[in-house]
This record gives C-alpha cells, structure tokens and sequence, in this order.
C-alpha cells in the first residue's frame, strides 16, 4: 500500500493545529519573562499548558479520524519562513498524530508528576519553563511539513535537552554532561545538516510534500548519501552507535525530565526521521541496511551496559538505547516495520516514562540516592510504586500479553523474516533485557534493606503516584490494542505505506516462542543472582566483561582518544600557530621595519660636518650622473 | 527629501552638539536623542524603500572635486539599506551600554560620545555611498573615531591595539586607494560614481590586479583569514561598545565591499579568483572556530569566533548563489545583533569583576540568573540555534554554496559542531559549577542594561522565526548584483510538482 | 677668454669647501662659505660677462645681500654657542642628532 496524497486543509482542530505549539511556547515564554513573580503559579501555568496542548491534540486527532484512510494527510500552511527555501507548515497525518498524542499526554503526566517531584527546588518555575519549551520543540519537530522546520524543532529540543540536563547547573558534572549531549547532538545535526543540504540540492525543494512524491526520480547514490546523511542525524539524538555516549551522562538531569525526553519523546525522534523520510530511504537498499545495523548493534550494546550499572538511572538508560535500537531496526526494514517501529516508541513511551517516574519515585523517597546496591525490600514501604514499577518490567521484558510483548515481538518477528541473522541477535538481545531488567527490580524492591542510615522511604504523594498509575495502565493494554488485527498498521498506512499482505499475529510461533524462553531464562539466572542471593553493598571487581560493561564498552574512552585529546591538541598548536605564525609575522613584519628605521636613523650623527660631506658627496654624484647621462 | 544627507547630517551636529554640552550626563542623555532620531529617521526611509523598484533608491548626486570627476553620491540598495539599518539599530544599544565606559579613564566622557555619533554619520556614509572615491574617503576616515575609541579609552593595552589596527588597515586601504585611481584612469570615463565605472575593465588580466588591490583591502577589513589577527588585539582592548561597533559594523565593510565593489566591477576576476577566497574562507571558519575554543580571554574568544562568522560570509559571497549571497547579506545583519548582544554581556560582566580571563568567573548563573540566560541565548545565537536569526543566513549560506561547492561547504559545515564547543565551554566555565568567591556578591543586570539586551534578543528572535522582511529587500539587489556578475544559479536535479498541483 | 675667471672661481670654491669640511673652529667654517660663496659670484659675473648680458650681475648682487643677512644671524649664533658652551668648535655642537 503506498502511502496518501497531501491535501490542503483548513478548519476543525486540525486548522489550528499551530495551537498544540503555541500553547506551551507561550506557557515557556510567560515563565521565563514572568521572572519570580510567577513563581507561585508556575508550575500550574505548564501543566495548564501541556494539558491543552494534549487537548487539541485529541481533538485533531477525533477530526483526522473523520476522514477517508486516504485522505488523512493534511498540509496546513502557515507562512513564508526563508522566501525561495521553505514555507512553513503543518503536517497532520496518522504519523505525526501518533506522535502528537504521545507527547502531550504522556508529556502531561510527566508536568504533574513533577509538581511533586521538584515542590522542594527554589526554581521549579524556570524547570516548568524549559518542560513547556521542550513540548513546543517536539510538537514541531513532528508536525513540520519540511525538513528546515524539522531542524528548527528538532535543535529546539536539544536545546530544551541541554537546559533540563543541566538543571541543577551547579554540579559541574551536570553542566558537563549537558554540554556534552549538546555536543555530541551537534555531530549529528551536522550529517542530519547536509543530508537537507543534499536533499535542496537536488530537488529545490525541502517540502516534504513536493520531495516524498518526486524521491524515486532521484538516482540511487543520491538517495543512499541522504539516506546515511539522516541516519547520522537520527544516530546523534536517538543515541544510537556510534553518537551513544551522551546518554548516559544525560542522566544528571532531574528524573522527569529523563523519562520524558530521555527515554519516551526526544530520543525516539530519530526513529520519526527515518519513518517519515521512509520514501528516501526506500530508494537506497545500502542506507536501509545500515539502519538495521545501527538499529541491531544499538540494542545489543544498550543491553549489555544495563546488565552492569548500579545506578538505576543509568540501567534504565542503557535499556532505552536498547530499545530505540529496537525501533530503529523496525525502522531500517521500511513498510513492514515501520507500523512495528512506532507501535514500539509508543508503548515504549508508556512503560518507560513508568519505570523512569517510578525510579524518581523511588529516588524522592531515598534522598536521591541512586546506587541500587542502597536500596532493596522496597516493594512493602513503596507498594503503589512497587506495582507501577512491576507492571512496567513486565511490559519492556515482553510478558505475554502486555505491551511490549505485542510490540517487540513484532519487531522481532519482521526482522527475522527480513534477515535472519538480525533477527536472532534481536532475540539474544531481548533475552539480555529480561536479565538486567529482572536485575534491576530484585535489587530494588526485593532482597534485604540496605539502606543508608539516615533514609526514610516513603511512598510519594497522590501527585506522583498518578501519573504512574495512569502511565502502567498503559504499559498494561496498549500494546495489544495497537498490535492486534493491525489496527495501528492500518491506521498508519495512508502516512507511511503498508506492506501489501498484513502480518498475523501468531502468538505460539517459533521466534515468539524461543523468545519467550530466553527471557525467562535471563529472569531466573537474575533472581539467583540478584533476587535469592545476597547484593554486595560494594560492586565486585567482576570479570573484564563486565568492566567492559561498566565502562559503556569504552564509548568515552574511545571518544576521549580519537576525538578530545587530539582536539585539546589540534586547539593548542592552533592558538600557538596562530600567536606565533600568523600574528608572529604581521608583528615581525612591524618590527622588521621598526628595527631597520632604528639602523637608519644613526646616520643622523649631529655633525655638522658630515652632513655638508653628504651634500657635498651627493652633489658630486649627481652632477657626475648628469655629465654620464648627458653625453650619452 | 535627502534621506541620506539627512541622517549624516543630524549625526555630525549631534557629535558637535555634544562637546558643547557641559554636563557629562547631559551629553549621554543628547546623544541617546539623537541616536534614536536618527533610528526613527532611518525607519521612516526604510518603510519607503520599494524592494522592487529602482535598483537605487534615495540617490543624491552632488559634484564634490568637477576636475577629478570626483562627486558626492549616496544612494542605496537592499544591500546597503539593511547594513545601515543595523548600524543605527546598533548606535544608541551601544550609547546606552557605555553610559559609564569612559568614565574610568581620564578621557573626556563628552569626547567618546562625539566620536560614536561620528562614526555612526560614517557608517551610513560608507554604505551608502555610490562614488567609489566617496566610499573611499569614508573607508579610511572610518578609522579615526575608532582609533581614538580604542586608543584613548580601551584597556590596558590600549595603544599596541589602536596602532596595530590602524596601520593594517590603512595598509589595506592603500592598496586600495591605488586600485581605485587605476580603475578611473583605465576607465577613461573621467568619473568615480560606481554605475559609470561597472562593466568598464574588460582586459582580465587588469581585472586580476584591480580585484586583488580592492580585496587584500576588504580582507583586511572583515577579517579574513589569515588577515585577521589585529582583530582579536584591537576588539579585547577596545571598550564593549566600540567593540561591537567595529565587529558588528566596521568590519561589514569589507565583506559589503566585496560584495558590491569586487563582483560587480570585476566579474571575471571574481570568478578566476572564487576558489581562493572560498579556501581562505573554509580555513577560516575552521580556524577561526577552533582558535576561539583554546582562548582563555573572554573578548578575545568573541573575536576570534567572528573570524568564523566572516569566513561565513565571505564563503556565502563568493559562492555566488542567490541563497548563498542573500544568506551572507543577512548573515552580515544577524552578525551584527549576535555578536553585539555577546560583546554586549561580556562587557557586563567584566565590567562587574574587573577580569576578562575566563577562569577568574565560574557559577554566575546561580548570582545573576539574567545576565547568565541572556549571555546564554546571545551565545546560542553565535552558535546559530535554529530558531534564533543567525540560523537562517548560516543555513542559507551553506545551502547556497552546497549547490555549487560542495566539500567547502560540508567542510564549512563542521563550525556548526565547533561553534557548539567554543560557546558552551566558556558559559560551562563562567556560568556553571560552583560559585567562585570572587563573584559571588555579582549584581545582576540593571534597568539599563535589561534595555540593552532586550532589543538585540527580540531582534535575534524575531528574524529567527520571520526573517522575511529583510530578505525580500535583500534577494532583489542579490540578484542584481549576481546578474551583472552574470551568473545563474545551478537548476535541480529532480524535479518536483510545482506548489498547488 | 675668460675660462681663468671660471678656473679660479672652481679653484676658491673647492678651497672653501674642503675648509667647511675639515676645520672645526666654527668661524672658519663661516669664512669658508663666505668663500664659497664669492666663488660663485665670480662665476656668475664671469658668465654675465661672457653672454653679455647683466643677469649674472644681478643674482651676485642677491647673493651678497643674503650673505650679509647670513653673517649677521650666523655670526650671533655662534657668539651664543660660545658663550654658553665656551668653545667654538662645530663638533661640540652635536646634539640635534637620532
């Protein structure tokens, strides 16, 4: 099934689908102009925001659904951004709705759980401002209809990204973990940069309705240079192999904000990159390929670093690499996965953002500590984060009929059809998540307490434990109402394609099945390690593997060798190269001068009579010149 | 009515106005006046500017030396309209953030306001004027109020700065001083004014040596690389305002002269020499960008990320594009307004702790949360974030010369993750971690420098997401200027469905 | 005819000019040029004679009018110079120099 013609729209919800951007950039700029005085109500002004972005959202969506399948992509123009380049607009189809949905609501849950979770920081306001600017960068990242307005949203994020992660900016190691997810984004922006350049170059165009319609026209090398050009730029935000090292770090930011940019929306919008760009990428076999790669690496090294880390944030990071890996090898597949992919990112968004706010639940009732060596037994004085959080477990390692069952085993099973080695090593890597998974909760809520002395867990407030609530409710059913008879392919296919015969969804079949098992194995080898046995209050040494692990496979140090310190150098020689080379001459040149005037100036003796023996010496040479050149 | 006379004129007798007032607030206060005349005037003239009309708009010609064919000609395109634009925009920003600059010194506070309102006259002169030996006069002349801003009330280095920027670049315009007496006498026309002397120098090889007299001058003045290092001296010795002032409009100069006098007088030449100026202007966006990253003086880093920006701009002239040359043209604007807010704020905040070392600040965010956001977003803006103008020209710019040039574009390209490190480094270093004990007790802005910024922000924010008006006075003189170069602008590769089909 | 008047003219001119060069009392040095000085009016009347006519004449009479003012204000700079320096001597007086 090929994806649906643009139509021009106006009216409805949809018409003023602007508002979904505009409601939370005003909430921003209010609470950052406001100052102080909107301390008081700042938090209320975002969450009011976000809700009514949510709203409009729904309500665009209620009006899309109106619609003949084949006539739900909407083009709403809005204005003449850089005359020649790119007109501004919207795009509401069944790709980006989903994705609109996703953001404000979830999005929404997350702004009310940190009323809670930040009542105690003099600057909750300015937070609930960089919150709101956030979902106004991602709601355009989704919504543009060109690539310049998606690279607007698309910085902008990362600039709400770079704020929120160095929130608490007086750590140094927040300030230096922002900067270096801002940097490390940049290189991604870079390939994602030239791959717009290239796509303008060829077509004259960024629109994604005139480029989409007019790609297969373009020849294959130029399609598989964009095409890999993208993926960089997916690779920079997703965190995916090699751009991944910023992710980790990230986690210096407040918890709502990792669950809300770091593991539900901001990272899964280089999988939106490749899904929309998916007539781009559908013309290049190499580029495709290479996503599945990425993909399929990413979500073995995302595993393997979670099965090693004592921080909870930090696990749950490295799970959310893994399964964006998971999404990106969808992704890599095309038509066939790309229902899968975002099915995936949805409920991804759901059972993340649960187990990222049941972390912060967990971390508020602790004095924030976060080594999960300190903590353990916290299932009976946490029980409403307890269940939220095992609910969500449940959902990312695949338990039968919950979320990511439907999802990933999809996923899984596409992949294998498409190839089979990437398939298998996509449920080796499903097995892994059942371990560190499994690791993660029995040292958390299970096993004896050991805790720090001056720790009182308790459970949170109403405020906190709703969204969770809300979010597991999620994690519970939606995967099977996605997943089932193809309701989300179906309702996808007029944005992206479709493949022509629709999978069934077979729950008993072999892949499904062995995946099963290797879950389950991951799960019992983590209960006799973890869960019966008792957790060292000190990391052992452990084996060169996992140090491996511990170390994010040497990502930084890898960076740190390559890139940093032949910088610090390159930098170095520059500024020497520069004080001493370039300014050194022009300098040299002045003092050239200067010293030979110096020289010069001792003829000027004061005696008189060498003067007159000069103009007398003079005269003659110049009265001899005359009398030469005369009589020639 | 004679626009440009006029706001020349009510500059120069504002500048005298000035020295006759006695008290010191007093001239302040006159010279933010007519400052802000001159803004309103400049306003009312740029409302009237039809983008489609005459090619130049508010001409006077008047004859100044009749023997030499020497005359007083102003007039003004797109081109030169936004570059005054920005320049009286500029003016009273930087009246307003000097107010106690030149107290510290035992200089004349009146004189340094004189001086500004000076220079501003010759600002719009050098922009407007349509005689290459007007333009000329006004080049050098330039020079004088800044040497004087520089040398008499800059920093402890003051004089070496003064000198050295003095000298380079009369050095520069004195080759171009005999560039220009060669093009009237190979000419043959008997007049300076620019649309007699266009398309006059047919023999290539007089272009060649033509252009390079006009270039090496304008290189000097932008900065390009390697012409560049009396930049860093001149801007980190020069007070925050004349700083802006030079960076943010004196060096616009050059890339404007290139623009305007390198292509349209030298067509051939400009071409034989593209892929030399684009190379020095790739080295010095890279350069440029990873110099400013090992600087450790606030204002020095500034300067040095503007090296980038120009190679920027240069890049974006001579890749001789619409896209590119309107993206450099704006990017000269936008420069301007970025740069300036930087300069601006570091001038705040050096002025507060007395140390433009960047390792004597650390966590003043957490003492002056709005210097700190501001210096932030200005810095975005160096960085060109989406969403802030800069972006747009950047983005035009290496659109622009990807269509023709590709590797020094991709190349050009990697100051984009550069200009990311150089920037945020030094806010991590002055703005985060922990407090230092020497700032602890920092004020945050004041009234007067909020008025400062807020304009340059709104500004910033405003052509970020609706560049529009200026660009429609831009692309107009662009592709004037591009067709008397006689250059089109490379076609698709795949064509697409036409908007509406 | 008169190539004599010429040769004596060269003749006193080259004395006056070796003594400005070697002597260093300064009112030597003065008469030298003095010297120099009439040489060239000996020569300038000596051409005047020779193409007949009295332009010649009249520069020697310019010539002696601006050598008399020069003596006058000569004459005072070096009596200054002695009384403040006690010594007549042109190397002593070396100061304006570099």
């Amino acid at each position: 099934m090929e994806p649906a013609e643009f139509i021009q729209h106006s009216g409805g919800a949809i018409g003023v689908a602007w508002l979904m951007i505009a409601f939370p950039l005003v909430g921003a700029a209010i609470l950052l102009l406001g100052g102080r005085r909107t301390d008081r109500f700042g938090h209320l002004v975002g969450v009011v925001m976000a809700v009514a972005s949510f709203v409009v959202a729904a309500l665009a969506f209620v009006q899309l659904l109106g619609f003949q399948p084949g006539e739900r992509r909407r083009l709403i123009p809005l204005y003449d951004f850089i005359p020649g380049m790119a007109k501004v607009g919207l795009l509401v189809d069944p790709l980006s709705i989903s994705f609109c949905l996703l953001i404000t609501f979830v999005g929404s849950l997350i702004h009310v759980y940190s009323i809670g979770y930040m009542a105690h920081d003099p600057n909750r306001r300015r937070f609930f401002a960089y919150l709101n600017l956030f979902v106004a960068a991602m709601l355009l990242l989704v919504l543009a209809d060109n690539y310049v307005a998606l690279f607007v949203g698309w910085e902008g994020v990362g600039l709400a990204s770079y704020l929120l992660i160095g929130f608490w900016q007086h750590k140094p190691s927040a300030a230096t973990a922002a900067k270096k997810a801002f940097i490390v984004n940049r290189v991604g922006d870079f390939g994602l940069l030239i791959g717009i350049f290239t796509i303008f170059a060829t077509f004259h165009s960024l629109a994604f309705a005139q480029v989409f319609p007019a790609a297969h026209g373009a020849s294959q090398g130029t399609l598989t240079a964009i095409g890999l050009l993208l993926l960089v730029g997916a690779c920079g935000k997703s965190a995916q192999l090699p751009l991944q090292s910023w992710l980790l770090d990230a986690m210096e930011g407040p918890t709502p904000v990792s669950a809300l940019i770091h593991a539900a929306t901001m990272v899964t919008a280089g999988v939106y990159l490749i899904v929309r760009s998916g007539a781009v990428f559908q013309g290049a076999e190499t580029a495709q390929l290479v996503v599945t790669i990425v993909g399929v690496a990413t979500l073995l090294a995302g595993a393997i670093i979670g099965t090693a880390k004592d921080d909870i944030k930090k696990a749950l990071a490295g799970s959310t690499m893994s399964q964006i890996g998971y999404m990106v090898l969808a992704a890599g597949i095309g038509p066939a996965g790309y229902a899968f992919a975002i099915a995936h990112l949805i409920t991804h968004g759901f059972f993340k953002a649960d187990l990222f706010l049941g972390a912060g639940s967990v971390m508020h009732g602790m004095n924030d500590e976060v080594d999960m060596r300190k903590y353990g037994g916290l299932r009976k004085v946490m029980p409403i984060t307890f269940v939220t959080f095992l609910i969500g477990y449940l959902a990312i390692i695949g338990f039968p009929l919950l979320s990511g069952y439907f999802t990933k085993d999809g996923i899984i099973e596409t992949a294998m059809e498409h190839n089979a080695v990437l398939g298998w090593l996509a449920v080796i890597g499903a097995g892994v998540t059942g371990f560190y998974m499994s690791r993660l909760v029995f040292m958390t809520f299970f096993g004896a307490k050991r805790w720090e002395a001056t720790a009182h867990p308790h459970e949170s407030p109403a405020v906190m434990t709703w969204p969770l609530i809300i979010l597991s409710l999620g994690a519970i059913g939606l995967g099977a109402f996605l997943i089932v008879g193809n309701r989300f392919m179906t309702f996808l296919a007029p944005a992206v394609g479709a493949p022509e015969e629709l999978p069934t969804f077979n729950p008993f079949s072999l892949t499904g099945l062995v995946t099963l098992a290797l879950v389950a194995a991951g799960a019992a080898f983590a209960w006799f390690r973890y869960g019966a046995a008792e957790v060292p209050a000190v990391a052992p040494r452990g084996s060169f593997l996992t140090t491996f692990a511990r170390r994010d496979l040497y990502g930084d140090a890898l960076n740190e060798a390559l890139f940093m310190r032949p910088g610090q150098w390159l930098t170095r020689l520059a500024v020497f190269f520069d004080n001493r080379g370039v300014d050194g001459l022009v300098n040299g040149l002045a003092a050239g001068i200067g010293g030979s005037s110096g020289r010069l100036r001792r003829i000027q003796t004061g005696f008189v009579r060498s003067y007159a023996l000069s103009i007398f010496v003079g005269a003659a040479l110049l009265a001899g010149a005359w009398l030469v050149v005369g009589n020639l | 009515m004679p626009w440009l006379s006029t706001l020349m004129g009510v500059s120069v007798l504002g500048a005298l106005g000035v020295t006759l007032v006695r008290n010191d607030k007093l001239a302040k206060q006159f010279t933010l006046v007519v400052s802000l005349i001159v803004l309103a005037l400049t306003v009312a003239m740029a409302v009237q500017f039809s983008p489609n009309g005459d090619k130049f708009q508010f001409a006077e010609t008047y004859d100044w030396i009749p023997a030499f064919g020497v005359h007083y000609g102003v007039a003004v395109d797109g081109i030169a309209l936004v570059l005054i634009l920005l320049s009286v925009i500029l003016v009273p920003i930087v009246v307003l953030a000097s107010w106690h600059d030149a107290e510290k010194g035992k200089r004349s506070v009146r004189t340094y306001f004189s001086l500004l309102l000076v220079l501003e006259a010759m600002m719009i002169g050098v922009f407007a004027a349509t005689d290459v030996f007007l333009f000329y006069v006004f080049f050098e002349a330039m020079l004088i109020p800044m040497y004087f801003m520089i040398g008499s009330y800059g920093g402890a280095q003051r004089s070496y700065a003064a000198v050295k920027f003095l000298l380079y670049s009369l050095f520069g315009g004195l080759l171009m001083l005999v560039a220009v007496i060669a093009l009237y006498s190979i000419a043959g026309k008997g007049t300076f004014m620019f649309s007699d002397l266009v398309g006059t120098v047919q023999d290539v090889t007089t272009q060649k040596w033509l252009f390079l007299g006009f270039f090496i001058a304008f290189a000097i003045k932008a900065p390009l690389w390697p012409f560049h290092t009396w930049l860093p001296d001149a801007a980190a010795q020069a007070p925050a305002g004349a700083a802006v002032l030079l960076v943010g409009v004196l060096d616009k100069v050059g890339t404007y002269g290139m623009l305007r006098f390198c292509l349209e007088l030298f067509p051939d030449a400009a071409k034989f020499f593209t892929p030399l100026v684009i190379t020095l202007s790739v080295i010095g966006i890279v350069y440029g960008a990873i110099v400013a990253i090992g600087q450790t003086d606030m204002k020095r880093l500034i300067a040095y990320t503007s090296v980038s920006h120009f190679g920027f701009i240069a890049m974006g002239v001579f890749a001789m594009t619409t896209d590119a040359g309107a993206g450099a043209t704006l990017y000269m604007v936008n420069h301007g307004f970025s740069t300036g807010a930087l300069f601006l704020i570091a001038g705040f905040l050096i002025h507060r702790r007395g140390s433009q070392f960047i390792s004597d600040y650390g966590g003043v965010q957490k003492v002056a949360p709005i210097l700190a956001g501001t210096f932030l977003v200005a810095g975005l803006s160096s960085l060109s974030l989406p969403g802030l103008s800069t972006f747009v020209s950047e983005f035009m710019v290496l659109t622009g010369t990807y269509q023709r040039y590709v590797v020094p574009s991709v190349i050009a390209a990697t100051g984009v993750i550069l200009a990311a490190i150089y920037i945020l480094w030094m806010y991590q270093r002055t703005m985060n971690g922990p407090t230092a004990e020497s700032v602890k007790s920092l004020p945050d802005l004041n009234a007067r420098e909020k008025w400062v910024v807020a304009p340059l922000i709104a500004l910033l924010l405003v052509f970020g997401f609706y560049p529009k008006p200026l660009l429609d006075v831009i692309h107009p003189a662009v592709k004037d200027t591009l067709s008397s170069v006689s250059v089109t602008d490379p076609g698709a590769a795949v064509p697409v469905a036409k908007e509406g089909q | 005819m008169t190539t004599h008047y010429l040769v004596l003219s060269a003749l006193l001119f080259a004395i006056g000019g070796v003594g400005v060069l070697v002597r260093r009392n300064a009112i030597v040095v003065f008469m030298c040029v003095e010297l120099m000085l009439n040489a060239c009016n000996l020569a300038f009347v000596t051409f005047a004679r020779q193409n007949g006519n009295l332009d010649g004449q009249v520069i020697a009479f310019f010539v002696m009018i601006v050598a008399a003012a020069e003596v006058v204000i000569g004459l005072a700079i070096i009596v200054t110079i002695f009384r403040t320096r006690r010594s007549a001597s042109v190397d002593d007086a070396s100061l304006l120099k570099y």
